[in-house]
């Protein structure tokens, strides 16, 4: 078995080395430097541009501004393209803008020999605008008689508004109150509403997304990036620039992370446009940090107005959310993001007269918000975890009791898309937890804190989806192909984006088909014009998606070397008696005949027959007959029946389920400097069998120092005059340093889920989720004080306590 | 690659001043953590760099005859944290900077650059007023002397001339002999920041360590410029170490002498309260170095 | 206008031709493929273009090559024994996991260099400092210091056999 076992990275030795080649690494000599103009207005448009002082700098190629891009508007999320019209999504977007929609907007770009003379070039052009009124919040973006900022598409800036319910159809959260009123009297409920809000967050993968571009020999325009999705890169470059899909190549090498920025097309199509406008010469378009927060994608910043009622007794009876995320100038994700909220909101707990939720995605004129790890559901647990606790203090119940007795059941499925719990870990992972944290000692401990230093615990839950099914197609393939010497290369449609997917294939196809885990090579590096068709790293999909399509492909590969391997066995005498490998075979069968009690004449079948440890076995006792080298090139070279041996399969999946978890908090309040330690944290997964432990558990700690910054840190500020970003830099946007994070304690809970090919589900994106509420849960235990925004800062959490009377 | 006009490496403290005063367009460089960035942005970009920084005369740590200790401009961060010197009698000043940025900054910014530079936020500033460092720059007319209290004139504004070159600094015995000191960085991260307040207190006990002789209180951020708060350090003089109202005195009357502004970084409410709160623990840190202990 | 400076990159002297106004990254990246240098942030922030300069860590965006003139300079690339051996600091970082996307982690192996080359013995908050220079949002830094308290445990264990 290699599935479950900690394996060592298979791009380790290579990283560790500096020989890892990622994007810039690629670079021809010579190449040319592209660079970006963007607005300095929010909300605008440009009337006229003058480039003539810049194309006058010397090194200065060619100057592009938004009056030149073809009158072409494309989408840009990562997700799989849809043949039915109202799944597609929002075509909003140019190569650069005219229309300017926030502070940062691509207006023109500049090539030059160098990369001092592009910026010599940007900061000469100069733009005349007509300036509209910044609308960078999403008050101010819903106003009456706010600018539409996408009048084609949308009459108002909302671009979606969604309303979902649990329970009846028509539940109303109003109506629930009044008839539980009435039901049980006032007096035996408990009723908590609140605003609560989240920040907007910018992923921080250390590489940027960087490209570089030219035109190859077949007249295809070729782009190596940084991306998570290069198939739908593909596609949309395409579509950007008005040419066939056919005409357009994507290469997609190692990645210095993504976090969901890079399962968006970034600037692939303007890089690629870029190169054709100076005749295919190649083209880098470096984009700096800067660029990076303020022009690429964000965590949605979503604001939720949350209300909760319990009966004394600690049954919820319904809650509410009404959700507005903050969308920034292109719709990117559109409303997705922002409904997988509203969705987990009302999945987590059973509301016993039901549960309400309404959405809303709104264009501002600020930074795009798209995908983030954990799609919108950070925000989604910060809203229904403060809140149920919050429910709990008004109860005077211990939360863990509240959640035990509230939370998804085993088999709940919901009833909106179908999608089931069909490995239920829930409350066991609470239980484990618990027992690993204690819980109930240090909530007692903590009880009654006082001075000026207070400790106290917490906790939240969650679920998380596995994939994108029946939201979205749900598709990937893979291909192996055998090597003289026994050994294959995997070629994955999925990405590896630092989350370890090589390494977790690399085990899946080894133990599916028997090769040995160091002799399949699986090749890194996705290049649209070989590498089989798969949508990309997104929704933890890929080990639970393109995992079925790994396990399939190396079944079928499996079987055909087996067809081959009774080949031989039945031709010993005949056929192989030629070769030089004749004397192992006769004597692998005489092995087999003789053991099976097989008579000469009767057939050696491929289901006698298994590959153990890259070696053709007799599935019955496992008797070693020949090694797969041997019948690699026998396969290869034989004059009577050469073959090459390859499998490739597509896989279309309809399957999806749940994963969940429990994150537990211990933290020591420091009131005065408004500062939070966090002395203790535990964290356990249900997300079925575990592939990979180490690499899982890299995974989860990575996971929690992000929800960490989300806790305590991590803000990007956009000013509400100008819809400038404040803090556009790696200093002021506070991503913790390793003097900033707990050592964590995690485990798993492993139990097989059906659905998944190893009885694996989702565990990319979960550990970015519950440790901030946790935190937050926890400051509320150690001082009396529910924080209602993310992140709390030591500002906010002084000015609190002093509005609290701590201070 | 930078989008500088040209670059020179001074060979020596007089080479450099020529080569700033013969070009106007010319800036001086010593560490490059400021001045690199700043050319990136846009705001220094096409000036000339005068590079200071493999001049062995500016470099190190050094006691002089009068026991002055001196500090070359030029010394990295993790050179005077680690200076023996720095550590027996300035162990303040060595943490201080050792709190700049991460290890790699401190491997390359140098205490002139932090201080020249005019930052009310630099990690040595509020330490350097503490321990009323003088600064010795050279120009075209030779080299001058002048107290840190005389350095700052604004935001990112100093006294020093475009030509000068500060080559080192100079703190008197009487300003460490007999004194300890903490400094407290209050920054959103433990690493990897820019000070959101900085505080230095330094103390002289008596001889029993039952009262204060002397205190010195010194700011970063509580004003455009790095601060000291004399009439705070007034109210410790010779104030026993079980007065009640010693740390309260101590801090409301910091907050009469500060002048923090509201950015989006930190409200001026916020930095008050740390103003407040920082004096207090840093007093209380300094006398436990000497000794001492505040049963207030 | 190039200059020539020299400096000994990774062990060999070497005679280079450079635009003063190139960082030390640019040129250990484009004169000199040493690609495991990383371009993270451009201005000191984020540590991924870490090298060794006369063995102390800098930040190689923010080092203008003129001042690399007569100095040794060491990248991960130089870390292999001449037979291609591993050094027991990329080892470590292999067998503890402590890889993820692995753009930090040439610069973090730099400063693990400087760490263990101090011969002193660090408690796990004090390896936390000296690490603080790397931003790494993969892994939540808990295996990379797994991986350089390991390193520097089995230096000193072997430099007291």
């Amino acid at each position: 078995m290699e599935v479950g076992q900690g394996k060592v990275r298979v791009d380790a030795y290579a990283k560790v080395c500096g020989e890892a080649k990622y994007t810039a690494d690629l670079e021809p000599k010579n190449i040319l430097h592209g660079k970006v103009l963007h607005s300095e207005i929010a909300n605008g448009l440009v009337k006229s541009m003058d480039i003539s002082e810049a194309e006058k700098v010397p090194g200065v190629v060619k100057v592009l501004t938004c009056f030149d891009v073809p009158d072409c508007q494309f989408p840009t999320a990562g997700h799989p393209w849809s043949v039915e019209e109202k799944h597609q999504d929002i075509c909003d977007r140019r190569l650069l803008n005219r229309r300017v929609r926030f502070y940062g907007d691509d207006i023109a770009c500049v090539i030059a020999e160098d990369e001092v003379a592009a910026q010599q070039a940007l900061r000469k052009i100069k733009v005349e605008y007509e300036e509209y009124p910044a609308i960078p919040t999403v008050e101010q973006a819903m106003a009456e008689g706010a600018t539409p900022l996408h009048p084609d598409l949308r009459k108002d800036n909302v671009i979606v508004h969604s309303h979902m319910t649990m329970g009846k159809a028509d539940f109303s959260f109003e109506k629930a109150l009044e008839e539980a009123k009435k039901e049980y009297g006032e007096e035996e409920l408990v009723y908590v509403e609140e605003e609560l809000d989240t920040p907007r967050i910018s992923h921080c993968h250390i590489e940027l997304p960087v490209s570089w571009a030219y035109v190859d020999n077949n007249g295809k325009v070729t782009v190596t990036c940084s991306t998570q999705i290069p198939a739908i890169v593909k596609l949309y470059t395409a579509m950007a620039l008005g040419i066939p899909t056919g005409k357009v190549r994507i290469i997609k090498p190692y990645i210095g992370g993504g976090f969901g920025n890079k399962q968006d097309v970034l600037y692939e199509p303007l890089n690629a446009f870029m190169s054709m406008q100076v005749g295919g010469r190649p083209v880098r378009l470096e984009i700096s940090r800067e660029e990076t927060i303020i022009s690429t994608r964000t965590r949605h910043k979503i604001t939720g107005y949350v209300r909760g009622l319990a009966k004394r007794d600690g049954t919820i009876l319904a809650r509410s959310l009404d959700a507005y995320a903050n969308n920034g100038a292109y719709a990117s994700h559109g409303h997705a993001i922002c409904a997988n909220c509203c969705t987990v909101f009302k999945d987590l707990y059973r509301d016993r007269m039901g549960t309400e939720a309404d959405g809303w995605t709104v264009y501002t004129s600020s930074p795009t918000a798209g995908a983030m790890r954990a799609y919108g559901i950070p925000q989604s647990i910060w809203f229904t975890e403060c809140l149920v606790d919050d429910l709990a203090k008004k109860l005077g119940m211990d939360p863990y009791e509240l959640r035990m007795k509230n939370c998804m059941e085993e088999g709940f499925r919901d009833p909106g898309n179908g999608i089931t719990f069909r490995s239920y870990g829930l409350k066991q992972c609470m239980e484990k937890g618990a027992e690993l944290f204690h819980w109930t000692e240090k909530r007692e401990k903590y009880g009654h804190e006082s001075g000026m230093k207070r400790r106290g615990v917490g906790m939240a839950i969650f679920c998380y989806k596995t994939g994108v099914h029946p939201i979205s197609l749900e598709t990937a393939s893979a291909r192996m192909v055998l090597n003289q010497d026994g050994s294959a290369q995997l070629i994955m449609g999925a990405t590896e984006i630092g989350q370890g997917a090589d390494t977790v294939f690399t085990q899946m196809a080894a133990d599916t088909s028997g090769l040995r885990f160091d002799e399949i090579y699986i090749v890194s590096t996705q290049d649209t014009d070989v590498t089989p068709f798969d949508t990309g790293a997104y929704a933890s999909r890929q080990t639970y998606v393109s995992g079925m399509a790994c396990k399939k492909v190396a079944e079928e590969f499996r079987s055909r070397i087996l067809d081959y391997a009774a080949y031989m066995l039945n031709n010993s005498v005949e056929d192989i008696s030629k070769t030089i490998y004749a004397k192992e075979v006769s004597r692998a069968e005489e092995k087999l005949r003789s053991q099976l009690s097989l008579s000469p004449k009767e057939k050696i079948l491929p289901e006698m027959l298994e590959i153990v440890d890259s070696r053709v076995v007799l599935k019955e006792g496992g008797e070693a007959l020949f090694p797969l080298s041997i019948l690699a090139d026998t396969a290869f070279y034989s004059l009577d029946r050469a073959v090459h041996i390859t499998a490739e399969v597509s896989n279309q999946c309809k399957d999806n389920t749940f994963s969940s978890g429990v994150c537990f908090a211990e933290v020591e309040v420091d009131l005065p400097l408004g500062l939070v330690k966090i002395l203790d944290l535990v964290e356990l997964h249900d997300s079925g069998i575990i592939i990979n432990r180490k690499t899982a558990e890299g995974q989860v700690h990575g996971g929690i120092a992000q929800s960490i910054g989300y806790a305590l840190s991590e803000d990007l500020l956009v000013d509400e005059k100008t819809g400038r970003v404040l803090n556009d830099n790696l200093l002021d946007f506070k991503i913790p340093t390793a003097m900033d994070v707990p050592d964590m304690r995690i485990d798993f809970v492993e139990l097989e889920d059906p659905t998944g090919p190893y009885g694996n589900k989702s565990l990319g994106e979960p550990p970015t989720i519950a440790a901030a509420p946790a935190i937050r849960n926890a400051v509320l235990q150690a001082t009396g004080i529910g924080m209602k925004v993310a992140p709390m800062t030591s500002q906010r959490l002084i000015e609190a306590f002093q509005e609290g009377g701590l201070l | 690659m930078f989008d500088i006009a040209g670059f020179y490496e001074a060979r020596s403290v007089d080479d450099a001043v020529r080569a700033l005063s013969e070009d106007e367009n010319a800036e001086l460089i010593n560490g490059g953590t400021d001045v690199l960035i700043r050319v990136r942005a846009g705001k220094d970009a096409g000036r000339a760099l005068v590079s200071v920084k493999n001049i062995p005369e500016i470099k190190g740590v050094k006691l002089l005859p009068d026991e002055s200790i001196w500090i070359g401009a030029g010394t990295s961060f993790t050179h005077i944290t680690n200076d023996p010197l720095i550590m027996e009698h300035l162990p303040m000043l060595g943490e201080a900077v050792d709190m700049v940025g991460g290890p790699q900054i401190r491997n390359m910014g140098t205490m002139g650059g932090n201080i020249c530079n005019g930052a009310t936020s630099a990690d040595s500033a509020a330490s350097a007023v503490s321990l009323n460092t003088e600064l010795l720059l050279t120009g075209p007319e030779g080299e001058r002397r002048i107290s840190i209290h005389d350095f700052y004139t604004g935001p990112g504004r100093t006294v020093r001339r475009r030509e000068e070159v500060c080559t080192g600094f100079l703190i008197r015995k009487e300003d460490y002999e007999g004194w300890t000191g903490k400094y407290i960085k209050y920054g959103k991260r433990r690493a990897m920041e820019i000070a959101t307040l900085g505080c230095a207190v330094r103390v002289k006990l008596n001889g029993d360590r039952s009262r204060i002789e002397e205190a010195r209180l010194a700011y970063g951020v509580a004003a455009p410029t790095p601060i000291r708060c004399r009439k705070a350090e007034e109210k410790l003089k010779n104030r026993s170490l079980s007065d009640p109202g010693l740390l309260s005195d101590f801090s409301e009357t910091a907050l009469t002498e500060v002048n923090p502004r509201s950015s989006w970084r930190a409200s001026r409410e916020f930095r008050m309260q740390l103003i407040s709160e920082l004096a207090k623990r840093a007093l209380s840190e300094a006398v436990k170095l000497s000794g001492g202990e505040i049963h207030a | 206008m190039l200059k020539i400076i020299h400096v000994t990159v990774n062990g060999r002297e070497r005679e280079i031709a450079v635009d003063e106004r190139e960082s030390l990254l640019d040129t250990l990246r484009n004169r000199l493929d040493l690609s495991s240098v990383k371009k993270g942030c451009e201005v000191g922030e984020c540590g991924a273009c870490t090298v060794l300069v006369d063995g102390e860590a800098i930040d190689s965006c923010i080092y203008l090559a003129m001042w690399a003139d007569g100095k040794s300079v060491m990248t991960v690339e130089g870390l292999k024994s001449r037979e291609g051996d591993l050094s027991p600091i990329q080892k470590a970082f292999i067998e503890e996991a402590a890889v993820q996307c692995g753009f930090c982690t040439p610069g973090i192996i730099m400063s693990a260099v400087e760490i263990v080359g101090t011969g002193k013995r660090y408690t796990r908050e004090e390896l936390r400092k000296l690490i603080s220079g790397h931003l790494c949002r993969c892994t939540g830094y808990e295996k990379i210091l797994d991986a350089v308290a390991r390193s520097v445990e089995e230096h000193l264990r072997g430099a007291a056999d």
